[in-house]
């Protein structure tokens, strides 16, 4: 079942130009390329929350509503429900002046409608469930108070609280120290799967995407140069943006391997 | 909290200290001598002297000033130049005017500014966000007085609705009248205030509305009014809340200006009257006592700022 | 006196961001400067000619408007219109030697405190905070108490409450660019102080001072006329747009026009202001363009 459908978007003055992709149910998605390439904005066109003033045409169908033309209303009922968000920078994605687990509460209450003991309980479930020990303790702390990685296990713990049936994680490890980087990638990996959540993952680094996608959508100055399933692409990439991505990636890995040996 | 609750005291403490320094020095160090502007033109060195010393003011300065620091801690401001009346049951009997006219001007100023500004920020790709929002820059350009002169040539003058000017002889005592006074005054201060005002909450709101939080909470499906009811206004009311203790203090400047414009027996009167018979303990007291409102107000501000942000709550 | 609403968010230095919007002259900028500029001609076309002298009385008075007096006479029967002129030139004044005296003063001690370290640091602030809480009016007041009504005292004194609100911004602004990286590049490259703030603090914070002096003299010109209206401003018989509108209180009925042009008069002049202020901000700072 398909339950994403990008078709000829273009956003603004080619920002983004005539990219068509699909994500089916349980799928793994990836869009990797530079920052600047669109990907972001590919992000937000699926949601619906192009800036204003941002001319988009071509068509993004999300569970078949409309997310570039269709009434707010209607809208704002599949964000969330069908696509929930992870974005990259978790310090200004909550809201500042909040309690932690007030913020996931109100996913929980939209979609869930629950209320009372039952909605605490299911509060700290859900920082459980992103790996949060202490979770009294976190769901009483703002933003602020919590490490960079805690932040992103709360931003995800919200996003999943939605119950979505996909998760758009827009660089969601780029803001992190490397080794809580890997964490949550572990994190997601294991959620999505355990969840049957399909995941678009968007990113600039292919090792990151390497670790959590299947297929993946290289984007260059707004347009996807290649798409194909990630091993392939890595093994033998097509085009030349994909090469030195590769090429990159792989000096990257054999100057690590040299100073691990000296 | 209580860390910074001690030391912003401690600043509050400091600063009267300081604003009652700066005011006794301005005031004598500027030429005008009290006790010429007391006698007139043409009072012999030997009159002179003697109203020096009745005064006071032929001690040292530093004498001069503990002793005024001493007579204000007992609440005795002096008594007027003119009028020997003492000035501080003075400014008390001209509270019931400046007080009301400042507190329901501000008021009725947030009333209109907040909900004006919060939609010129979310309306601001349809025509009445930008009209809105015109309208309070033109609001800014215009002075206070001549906003009160306007209106009383159309209400008090053309339509003769409410009184041009003056304040009831018994006060409060003729509820009805006394009210009645006090509408154009306010409405004038209200009208001035709240354009400056609206910029602000404008601004604020905008600030939100492009902040990654809110597009979370609409990405995780909330409308686009629960997500500025829930997230919005409290994140944009903080910043607006450190302007509004700034703006109450405006708002008495205002009403100062604009006592004289309906010729009220306020504060502002008072003041002016003072400055230009160059009484100078019915300038000095009224200064002080505005000066030590602002600074605690300003303090009062702080802390609501304080109370209403966890990031700020944190630091010492 | 009241902030700009823009420094809410605390205000960036020039060159901070990439500059990725082309810089373009707004509207705001033309229509700002083109109201500064028309009420700047009439005063300079008034330095060599007045329609009347000023103390010319022979119109009678409470002439309408029309005819040999566009905007009719006074109560003294003097002309409006050389007035309104006449009152052009204290409101300009006001406003270039206001900022003079704001914008140096204020910029000094800003970069004074933007440079202490430690406590000084702290006592900087805490003065600076204190002397905002002056409101200008008080303080313009305060200094006329003492000092007596003059033009030049009123100028005086509203530069010096200006020079307040300068300074602390001006101190933010140096703290920002200070703790920049290219700075303590330069430090370690061995370049000396004041090399540094002539080549790298004064050219980044100036955008964002010269933004706020505009706005600041525009509320200089209504500081001034609010003075001038109390009877603390100009004194008689130099005509402030201030002291016309008080004279012309008394007269609203018969001679409209005497309380409404000194009042448009000001108005133009402060819109005009503010909106060369929006516009330099757009200028030099492309993100905030709204």
């Amino acid at each position: 079942m398909t339950l994403l459908t990008v078709d000829g978007l273009t956003v603004g003055d080619s920002l983004v130009a005539d990219v068509s992709f699909t994500v089916t149910a349980g799928d793994r998605v990836g869009l990797i390329g530079e920052s600047g390439s669109g990907k972001s904005l590919t992000s937000l066109a699926i949601l619906g929350l192009l800036p204003p003033g941002l001319p988009a045409s071509g068509s993004v169908l999300l569970d078949g509503v409309d997310m570039l033309h269709a009434p707010e209303r209607r809208r704002t009922r599949v964000r969330g429900r069908v696509a929930a968000v992870v974005f990259q920078e978790p310090l200004t994605a909550l809201d500042p002046l909040m309690r932690v687990g007030r913020q996931i509460a109100e996913p929980l209450q939209r979609f869930q409608r629950l209320r009372g003991p039952a909605l605490r309980d299911a509060v700290h479930a859900a920082l459980d469930d992103v790996r949060l020990t202490d979770t009294s303790r976190i769901a009483r702390a703002y933003p602020h108070e919590l490490s960079g990685g805690q932040r992103q296990r709360v931003a995800i713990a919200m996003a999943l609280a939605c119950r979505p049936r996909l998760l758009v994680a827009d660089e969601p490890t780029t803001a992190l120290d490397v080794t809580v980087q890997a964490e949550i990638l572990d994190l997601l990996d294991r959620l999505v799967t355990e969840r049957g959540t399909a995941l678009l993952f968007i990113t600039h680094d292919l090792p990151v995407a390497a670790r959590v996608i299947r297929d993946t959508h290289v984007m260059r100055s707004g347009r996807i140069v290649e798409s194909g399933p990630i091993g392939s692409l890595i093994a033998a990439p097509a085009h030349d943006y994909t090469r030195t991505l590769v090429d990159s990636a792989r000096r990257f890995d054999a100057a690590l391997e040299r100073t691990g040996r000296d | 909290m209580i860390a910074y609750l001690l030391r912003r005291t401690a600043i509050l403490l400091g600063s009267l200290v300081l604003a009652a320094v700066v005011l006794f020095v301005l005031l004598r160090l500027l030429p005008g001598d009290p006790a010429n502007a007391l006698l007139g033109v043409g009072a012999t060195p030997e009159q002179i002297e003697a109203a020096r010393r009745e005064l006071g003011t032929d001690a040292p300065l530093a004498t001069q000033f503990l002793r005024w620091l001493a007579d204000v801690a007992t609440l005795d401001l002096g008594k007027s130049l003119v009028s020997s009346l003492p000035v501080g049951p003075e400014i008390v009997a001209r509270l019931p005017v400046t007080v009301p006219l400042t507190l329901s001007a501000f008021v009725v100023a947030v009333l209109v500014a907040v909900p004006v500004g919060v939609l010129a920020a979310t309306r601001a790709d349809r025509w009445y966000g930008p009209v809105l929002n015109a309208i309070a820059q033109l609001g800014i350009a215009v002075p206070a007085f001549w906003v009160g002169l306007l209106l009383i040539t159309v209400f008090a003058l053309r339509l003769r609705v409410l009184p041009a000017g003056g304040f009831p002889p018994d006060g409060w005592g003729d509820f009805g009248a006394a009210a009645q006074s006090l509408v154009l005054p306010v409405v004038t201060v209200a009208l001035v205030m709240s354009a400056s005002l609206i910029r602000y909450v404008r601004s604020a709101t905008l600030d939100v509305l492009g902040s990654d939080f809110l597009r979370t909470a609409r990405a995780l499906g909330a409308s686009p009014a629960q997500a500025l009811w829930r997230h919005g206004l409290r994140n944009a009311a903080v910043p607006v809340l450190a302007v509004l203790a700034m703006e109450l203090a405006t708002t008495f400047l205002g009403a100062v200006v604009v006592e004289s414009v309906f010729a009220l027996p306020g504060l502002g009167g008072l003041l002016t009257r003072g400055i230009s018979q160059h009484d100078y303990p019915v300038v000095q007291g009224v200064m002080l006592v505005s000066t030590a409102t602002v600074l605690v107000v300003g303090f009062l501000g702080d802390l609501a700022q304080r109370l209403a942000d966890p990031r700020l709550r944190v630091r010492p | 006196m009241s902030l700009d609403p823009e420094t809410l968010s605390p205000p960036a230095p020039a060159g901070t961001a990439p500059r990725k919007a082309r810089r373009r002259l707004s509207w705001h900028l033309v229509l700002g400067l083109i109201l500064v500029l028309v009420v700047a001609g009439a005063v300079l076309v008034s330095y060599v000619w007045l329609p009347f002298a000023p103390d010319d009385t022979s119109g009678g008075r409470l002439t309408p408007p029309g005819g040999d007096h566009l905007l009719g006479t006074d109560k003294l029967g003097r002309d409006l219109f050389t007035q309104l002129l006449i009152g052009g030139r204290i409101a300009l004044g006001t406003a270039l030697g206001a900022v003079a005296v704001g914008g140096v003063l204020g910029v000094s001690a800003g970069l004074l405190a933007g440079f202490a370290t430690r406590w000084l640091d702290d006592a900087a602030a805490v003065v600076l905070d204190i002397l905002i809480a002056f409101p200008t009016l008080l303080l313009a007041m305060l200094i006329v108490a003492g000092a007596g009504a003059s033009l030049g005292t009123a100028i005086l004194a509203i530069g010096l409450a200006m020079a307040a609100i300068v300074a602390r911004l001006t101190r933010v602004l140096v703290k920002q660019v200070l703790a920049r990286d290219y700075i303590t590049a330069a430090r370690v490259a061995g370049v000396s102080w004041p090399r540094i703030v002539a080549a790298h603090v004064l050219p980044n914070i100036a955008p964002v001072l010269l933004v706020n002096l505009a706005l600041q003299a525009g509320l200089a010109v209504l500081a001034e006329a609010s003075l001038s209206y109390l009877g603390l401003g100009t004194p008689p018989p130099n005509a402030s747009w201030g002291r016309m509108l008080f004279e012309a209180q008394a007269t609203v009925l018969t001679a409209p026009a005497a309380a409404l042009a000194p009042g448009i008069a000001l108005v133009v002049l402060v819109i005009g202001m503010n909106l060369t202020a929006d516009g330099l901000r757009d200028l030099t700072d492309p993100r905030r363009r709204r």
